[in-house]
Protein backbone atom coordinates (compact mmCIF):
# COMPACT_ATOMS: atom_id res chain seq x y z
CA UNK A 1 0.00 0.00 0.00
CA UNK A 2 2.89 2.14 1.17
CA UNK A 3 4.22 1.85 -2.36
CA UNK A 4 1.30 2.83 -4.22
CA UNK A 5 1.23 5.80 -2.65
CA UNK A 6 4.77 6.56 -3.11
CA UNK A 7 4.17 5.78 -6.54
CA UNK A 8 1.32 7.90 -7.26
CA UNK A 9 3.28 11.02 -5.59
CA UNK A 10 6.09 10.32 -7.57
CA UNK A 11 3.92 10.11 -10.54
CA UNK A 12 2.60 13.52 -9.33
CA UNK A 13 5.44 15.46 -8.64
CA UNK A 14 7.04 14.49 -12.27
CA UNK A 15 3.55 15.30 -13.53
CA UNK A 16 3.31 19.13 -12.05
CA UNK A 17 7.27 19.09 -12.93
CA UNK A 18 6.37 18.62 -16.80
CA UNK A 19 3.07 21.30 -16.23
CA UNK A 20 5.37 23.93 -14.87
CA UNK A 21 8.08 23.45 -17.56
CA UNK A 22 6.04 23.66 -20.40
CA UNK A 23 6.38 20.43 -21.98
CA UNK A 24 3.66 18.80 -21.95
CA UNK A 25 3.04 21.58 -24.71
CA UNK A 26 4.19 20.30 -28.14
CA UNK A 27 4.47 24.28 -29.14
CA UNK A 28 7.53 24.50 -27.06
CA UNK A 29 9.05 20.97 -27.25
CA UNK A 30 8.90 21.51 -31.00
CA UNK A 31 10.13 25.18 -30.81
CA UNK A 32 13.23 23.63 -28.81
CA UNK A 33 13.70 21.12 -31.63
CA UNK A 34 13.23 24.01 -34.49
CA UNK A 35 16.64 25.88 -33.86
CA UNK A 36 16.45 26.82 -37.70
CA UNK A 37 12.98 28.40 -36.67
CA UNK A 38 11.27 29.32 -33.36
CA UNK A 39 13.91 28.53 -31.41
CA UNK A 40 12.56 28.23 -27.78
CA UNK A 41 15.52 27.24 -25.39
CA UNK A 42 13.39 25.68 -22.59
CA UNK A 43 13.63 22.23 -23.00
CA UNK A 44 17.64 22.29 -22.30
CA UNK A 45 17.00 24.16 -19.09
CA UNK A 46 14.29 21.44 -17.99
CA UNK A 47 16.60 19.09 -18.54
CA UNK A 48 19.17 20.95 -16.81
CA UNK A 49 17.51 21.01 -14.10
CA UNK A 50 16.36 17.28 -14.39
CA UNK A 51 19.97 16.41 -13.63
CA UNK A 52 21.36 18.77 -11.56
CA UNK A 53 18.90 16.73 -9.44
CA UNK A 54 18.99 13.08 -10.10
CA UNK A 55 22.95 12.90 -10.77
CA UNK A 56 23.58 13.92 -7.19
CA UNK A 57 20.30 11.67 -6.18
CA UNK A 58 20.83 8.55 -8.04
CA UNK A 59 24.76 8.19 -6.35
CA UNK A 60 23.35 8.95 -3.07
CA UNK A 61 20.39 5.97 -3.56
CA UNK A 62 22.44 3.90 -4.75
CA UNK A 63 25.50 4.10 -2.45
CA UNK A 64 22.52 3.22 0.37
CA UNK A 65 21.75 0.30 -2.18
CA UNK A 66 18.44 -0.65 -1.21
CA UNK A 67 15.25 1.33 -1.53
CA UNK A 68 13.21 2.10 1.14
CA UNK A 69 10.12 0.74 0.70
CA UNK A 70 10.25 -2.43 -1.49
CA UNK A 71 13.23 -4.90 -1.31
CA UNK A 72 15.89 -4.21 -4.22
CA UNK A 73 16.84 -1.61 -6.91
CA UNK A 74 15.76 -2.59 -10.53
CA UNK A 75 18.19 -1.19 -12.46
CA UNK A 76 18.76 -1.70 -16.49
CA UNK A 77 21.82 -4.39 -16.62
CA UNK A 78 22.35 -4.29 -20.43
CA UNK A 79 25.38 -1.92 -21.89
CA UNK A 80 25.56 -2.46 -25.43
CA UNK A 81 23.95 0.10 -28.20
CA UNK A 82 22.38 -2.79 -30.08
CA UNK A 83 20.50 -2.60 -33.69
CA UNK A 84 17.10 -2.45 -31.54
CA UNK A 85 17.91 0.48 -29.14
CA UNK A 86 18.90 2.28 -32.28
CA UNK A 87 16.33 1.57 -34.32
CA UNK A 88 13.91 2.31 -31.53
CA UNK A 89 15.71 5.73 -30.78
CA UNK A 90 15.43 6.46 -34.28
CA UNK A 91 11.50 5.47 -34.88
CA UNK A 92 10.95 7.44 -31.32
CA UNK A 93 12.69 10.36 -32.51
CA UNK A 94 10.69 10.28 -35.87
CA UNK A 95 7.16 10.53 -33.96
CA UNK A 96 8.61 13.35 -31.42
CA UNK A 97 9.54 15.12 -33.95
CA UNK A 98 6.03 14.95 -35.89
CA UNK A 99 4.00 15.55 -32.98
CA UNK A 100 6.23 17.08 -30.06
CA UNK A 101 5.04 14.38 -27.64
CA UNK A 102 6.95 11.70 -25.71
CA UNK A 103 4.57 9.44 -23.48
CA UNK A 104 5.11 11.09 -20.01
CA UNK A 105 4.15 14.79 -21.13
CA UNK A 106 1.62 13.13 -23.73
CA UNK A 107 -0.21 11.45 -20.41
CA UNK A 108 -0.01 14.34 -18.43
CA UNK A 109 -1.93 16.25 -20.88
CA UNK A 110 -4.75 14.11 -20.67
CA UNK A 111 -5.84 16.17 -17.55
CA UNK A 112 -6.02 19.37 -19.82
CA UNK A 113 -8.92 18.12 -21.80
CA UNK A 114 -7.06 18.48 -25.01
CA UNK A 115 -9.16 15.88 -27.33
CA UNK A 116 -6.35 15.43 -29.68
CA UNK A 117 -3.63 14.57 -26.88
CA UNK A 118 -5.87 11.47 -26.69
CA UNK A 119 -5.76 10.81 -30.03
CA UNK A 120 -2.17 11.09 -29.61
CA UNK A 121 -2.00 8.49 -26.13
CA UNK A 122 -4.13 6.17 -27.84
CA UNK A 123 -2.42 5.84 -31.00
CA UNK A 124 0.87 5.52 -28.98
CA UNK A 125 -0.79 2.66 -26.76
CA UNK A 126 -1.51 1.22 -30.06
CA UNK A 127 2.28 1.26 -30.89
CA UNK A 128 3.15 -0.32 -27.62
CA UNK A 129 0.69 -2.68 -27.97
CA UNK A 130 1.72 -3.93 -31.46
CA UNK A 131 5.25 -3.97 -30.23
CA UNK A 132 4.47 -6.63 -27.25
CA UNK A 133 2.51 -8.94 -29.60
CA UNK A 134 4.84 -8.81 -32.51
CA UNK A 135 8.13 -8.62 -30.79
CA UNK A 136 8.02 -9.25 -27.02
CA UNK A 137 5.80 -11.81 -26.41
CA UNK A 138 7.23 -14.37 -29.29
CA UNK A 139 10.12 -13.79 -27.50
CA UNK A 140 9.25 -14.55 -24.04
CA UNK A 141 7.91 -17.82 -24.99
CA UNK A 142 10.83 -19.01 -26.43
CA UNK B 1 5.93 31.45 -31.19
CA UNK B 2 6.58 30.18 -27.53
CA UNK B 3 8.30 32.47 -25.05
CA UNK B 4 11.19 31.22 -23.58
CA UNK B 5 10.71 30.39 -19.70
CA UNK B 6 14.29 29.78 -17.85
CA UNK B 7 13.57 29.94 -14.49
CA UNK B 8 9.87 27.85 -14.38
CA UNK B 9 11.79 25.42 -17.11
CA UNK B 10 14.32 24.45 -14.53
CA UNK B 11 11.91 24.50 -11.33
CA UNK B 12 9.73 21.88 -13.27
CA UNK B 13 12.82 20.50 -14.06
CA UNK B 14 13.86 19.95 -10.95
CA UNK B 15 11.00 18.84 -9.85
CA UNK B 16 11.06 15.92 -12.38
CA UNK B 17 14.86 14.95 -11.08
CA UNK B 18 13.37 15.13 -7.55
CA UNK B 19 10.40 12.44 -9.03
CA UNK B 20 12.92 10.15 -10.10
CA UNK B 21 15.36 10.06 -7.45
CA UNK B 22 12.17 9.34 -4.93
CA UNK B 23 10.90 6.39 -7.04
CA UNK B 24 14.21 5.28 -7.05
CA UNK B 25 14.93 5.74 -3.89
CA UNK B 26 11.38 4.87 -2.26
CA UNK B 27 10.44 1.67 -4.42
CA UNK B 28 13.22 1.27 -7.05
CA UNK B 29 12.23 1.79 -10.08
CA UNK B 30 13.67 3.49 -12.91
CA UNK B 31 11.18 6.69 -13.61
CA UNK B 32 10.79 6.09 -17.42
CA UNK B 33 7.11 6.42 -18.97
CA UNK B 34 7.56 4.19 -21.75
CA UNK B 35 8.61 1.43 -19.63
CA UNK B 36 5.98 1.81 -16.68
CA UNK B 37 3.74 1.94 -19.36
CA UNK B 38 4.74 -0.74 -21.58
CA UNK B 39 5.26 -2.81 -18.44
CA UNK B 40 1.42 -3.13 -18.17
CA UNK B 41 1.35 -5.02 -21.44
CA UNK B 42 4.29 -7.52 -20.17
CA UNK B 43 1.86 -7.77 -16.96
CA UNK B 44 4.13 -9.85 -14.64
CA UNK B 45 2.25 -10.88 -11.82
CA UNK B 46 1.60 -7.78 -9.00
CA UNK B 47 3.13 -5.43 -11.13
CA UNK B 48 0.77 -3.46 -12.34
CA UNK B 49 -0.36 -1.44 -9.15
CA UNK B 50 2.22 0.75 -8.80
CA UNK B 51 2.60 1.41 -12.64
CA UNK B 52 -1.15 2.52 -12.23
CA UNK B 53 -0.65 4.58 -9.76
CA UNK B 54 2.22 6.70 -11.36
CA UNK B 55 0.51 7.16 -14.55
CA UNK B 56 -2.24 8.42 -12.39
CA UNK B 57 -0.18 10.73 -10.46
CA UNK B 58 0.99 12.04 -14.08
CA UNK B 59 -1.95 13.12 -15.13
CA UNK B 60 -3.24 14.59 -12.22
CA UNK B 61 0.16 16.62 -11.93
CA UNK B 62 -1.21 19.08 -13.81
CA UNK B 63 -3.89 20.00 -12.25
CA UNK B 64 -2.20 20.36 -9.07
CA UNK B 65 -0.57 23.08 -10.96
CA UNK B 66 -3.34 24.64 -12.17
CA UNK B 67 -5.25 23.99 -8.79
CA UNK B 68 -1.89 26.10 -7.33
CA UNK B 69 -1.49 29.05 -10.14
CA UNK B 70 -4.96 29.25 -11.25
CA UNK B 71 -4.33 28.74 -14.46
CA UNK B 72 -4.33 25.33 -16.62
CA UNK B 73 -1.10 24.78 -19.28
CA UNK B 74 -1.07 25.60 -22.66
CA UNK B 75 -1.01 22.49 -24.66
CA UNK B 76 -1.11 23.85 -28.10
CA UNK B 77 -0.73 20.94 -30.92
CA UNK B 78 -0.47 22.26 -34.65
CA UNK B 79 -0.19 18.60 -35.43
CA UNK B 80 -2.96 17.50 -37.93
CA UNK B 81 -4.68 14.41 -36.18
CA UNK B 82 -3.65 11.93 -39.06
CA UNK B 83 0.12 13.03 -38.54
CA UNK B 84 -0.54 12.61 -34.65
CA UNK B 85 -1.73 8.93 -34.58
CA UNK B 86 1.27 8.06 -36.57
CA UNK B 87 3.28 10.22 -34.24
CA UNK B 88 1.85 8.31 -31.50
CA UNK B 89 2.50 5.12 -32.98
CA UNK B 90 5.55 5.41 -33.64
CA UNK B 91 6.55 6.76 -30.62
CA UNK B 92 4.70 3.79 -28.95
CA UNK B 93 6.31 1.43 -30.68
CA UNK B 94 9.94 3.12 -30.63
CA UNK B 95 10.05 3.62 -26.65
CA UNK B 96 9.52 -0.30 -26.33
CA UNK B 97 11.57 -1.31 -28.99
CA UNK B 98 14.61 1.17 -27.77
CA UNK B 99 13.94 0.85 -24.06
CA UNK B 100 13.11 3.83 -23.03
CA UNK B 101 12.47 7.87 -23.69
CA UNK B 102 13.01 10.81 -23.12
CA UNK B 103 12.84 9.98 -18.76
CA UNK B 104 13.68 6.46 -19.30
CA UNK B 105 16.91 7.63 -21.73
CA UNK B 106 17.44 11.30 -21.19
CA UNK B 107 16.66 11.96 -17.67
CA UNK B 108 17.23 8.48 -15.78
CA UNK B 109 19.94 6.93 -18.08
CA UNK B 110 21.93 10.30 -18.21
CA UNK B 111 21.66 10.50 -14.15
CA UNK B 112 22.93 7.30 -13.74
CA UNK B 113 25.83 7.62 -16.67
CA UNK B 114 24.68 5.13 -19.06
CA UNK B 115 26.53 4.90 -22.55
CA UNK B 116 23.76 2.94 -23.61
CA UNK B 117 21.22 5.49 -22.76
CA UNK B 118 23.61 8.51 -23.47
CA UNK B 119 23.45 6.74 -27.56
CA UNK B 120 19.85 6.72 -27.34
CA UNK B 121 19.44 10.03 -26.06
CA UNK B 122 21.69 11.75 -28.99
CA UNK B 123 20.12 9.71 -31.58
CA UNK B 124 16.28 10.15 -30.68
CA UNK B 125 17.26 14.15 -30.26
CA UNK B 126 18.78 14.19 -33.70
CA UNK B 127 16.39 12.24 -35.24
CA UNK B 128 13.35 14.65 -34.10
CA UNK B 129 15.65 17.96 -34.76
CA UNK B 130 16.04 16.58 -38.09
CA UNK B 131 12.03 15.64 -38.73
CA UNK B 132 11.41 19.10 -37.31
CA UNK B 133 13.33 20.83 -39.79
CA UNK B 134 11.65 18.81 -42.59
CA UNK B 135 8.30 19.09 -41.59
CA UNK B 136 9.10 23.03 -41.10
CA UNK B 137 11.19 23.99 -43.25
CA UNK B 138 11.41 21.71 -46.59
CA UNK B 139 7.99 20.40 -46.61
CA UNK B 140 6.52 24.24 -45.13
CA UNK B 141 4.65 23.03 -42.21
CA UNK B 142 2.92 20.63 -40.36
Amino acid sequence: MRQLVASLLCGLLFGAGLALSGMINPAKVLNFLDFAGTWDPTLAFVMGGALIVAVPGFALVRRRGAPLLTGRLHLPERRDLDPRLIGGAVLFGLGWGLAGFCPGPALAALSTGTGLAAVFVVAMLAGMAIYHVAIERPAIKH
Amino acid sequence: MTTFTPISGLIGGMMIGLAAVLFLGLIGRIAGVSGIVGGVMTSLTGDTGWRLAFVLGLVLGPLAVAAVSGVMADVDIATPWPWLVLAGLLVGFGTRLGSGCTSGHGVCGLARGSGRSAGATVIFFIVAIATVYVTRHLLGGS
